[in-house]
């Protein structure tokens, strides 16, 4: 009786509990470039058409390879700006680094058309998706807004409600990228909000913060999510840091905090 | 709360993230949300929240309680070498986060 059970379990995958990890192999495919679009001064978007496309999560990157004539490889890795509900293709928001292989050959050679070799998608540890719930602190240095708008436009077209606010700290105005989709998510009423510190310049009648991220302002920005957010930075090493550092000090739990660096070898995003 | 204070100021430090191709290329899974027990310490962490040095090519995972060495992976184009001498145990979970 007891190996017919057993048996009648193993023809049943469907009853069973906690179901088999699912090998995802990684495979190079080759993407086409459907639209590049310069969001600011060093940061373009492209858009690749993927043949095999599949469901990502928020967060998540993609790996891009160069192969030059004599063979040499040149590999980075990028966050997906969009959002899953997006099919077919991804896009990947890249800056413009001194020196960087990869993003100047995409900066200044790949057009619509052409073809880049990419795997993914890549990563289950930053990533959120509505089902995940909040609410949501998400804090933002330069280019490391990408992977948290692929959140936030995932966050929106999946209707979710839950609380989230984004701070986003650059150097300048001209730097914010998405700025237009930003402040029209956060004036939609869904419960988005947007808060941005110009840590360089400001513009003339600047209302917003206007420092590094610190903990008073990180108190600031947290308090209407109450005492244990998700949380999820990304930005340069240093800043990603201190931010880590700084929520810790306000009393948001570690285990709550989800970090991601990007430094000159990462070449992310 | 000393574990976030303790990291290094080096700019060149990622995290477990930066690994995540590399490990799924020898795993065949996605690992960066998998927990892992460090050998020096003790320290149980996610596999993302390891401190990564090195590039996309082959990388040093430390551990963020001691920086200990955890894991090296590198990746050649004849072979994929991983050393895991610095983890007691890595726990591979059967549902997705």
């Amino acid at each position: 009786v007891a190996i017919n059970r057993l048996r009648s379990a193993l023809f049943r995958p469907e009853q069973s509990s906690s179901p088999p990890v699912r090998p995802e192999p990684l495979r190079w495919q080759i993407a086409s470039v459907k639209a590049v679009k310069q969001e600011t001064p060093r940061v373009k978007t492209f858009t690749l058409s993927l043949p095999d496309w599949r469901e990502f999560l928020p967060g998540q990157h993609f790996d891009i390879r160069l192969t030059a004539p004599d063979g040499y490889q040149a590999q980075r890795s990028y966050s997906i700006a969009s959002n899953p509900e997006r099919k077919d293709e991804i896009d990947l928001s890249v800056a413009l680094l001194e020196d960087g292989e990869v993003s100047s050959y995409m900066h200044n050679v790949l057009i619509p058309g052409d073809y880049i070799e990419v795997r993914g998608p890549i990563g289950g540890y930053f990533v959120w998706k509505a089902v995940m719930g909040g609410p949501l602190l998400l804090v933002a240095g330069g280019s490391g807004v990408v992977p948290l708008m692929s959140m936030v436009r995932h966050r929106e077209a999946a209707g979710s409600t839950v609380p989230a606010r984004l701070l986003y700290s650059s150097r300048n105005l001209e730097d914010v990228i998405y700025l237009n989709e930003l402040n029209a998510l956060s004036s939609a009423g869904n419960g988005l909000g947007v808060i941005y510190t110009l840590t360089h310049d400001q513009p003339p009648g600047w209302k917003g913060y206007s420092r590094l991220v610190d903990d008073s302002m990180l108190r600031e920005v947290a308090a209407p999510l109450g005492p244990n957010p998700r949380v999820y930075v990304c930005g340069p090493t240093p800043m990603v840091e201190a931010v880590a550092n700084n929520l810790v000090k306000i009393g948001i739990p570690q285990a709550q905090i989800r970090t991601e660096r990007f430094g000159p070898t990462g070449g992310r995003p | 709360m000393e574990d976030l204070q303790y990291l290094p100021n080096n700019e060149s430090v990622l995290d477990g993230n930066a690994a995540a191709g590399l490990l799924q290329e020898a795993f065949g899974t996605e690992m960066t949300a998998n927990k892992v027990q460090c050998a020096s310490c003790g320290k149980v962490s996610r596999v993302g929240a390891l401190l990564v040095y090195g590039s996309c090519m082959g990388s040093v995972l430390r551990c963020p309680g001691c920086q200990g060495m955890m894991l090296r992976i590198a990746s050649r184009h004849d072979a994929l070498w991983l050393d895991m001498q610095g983890v007691t145990y890595l726990r591979q979970e059967r549902v997705a986060p």
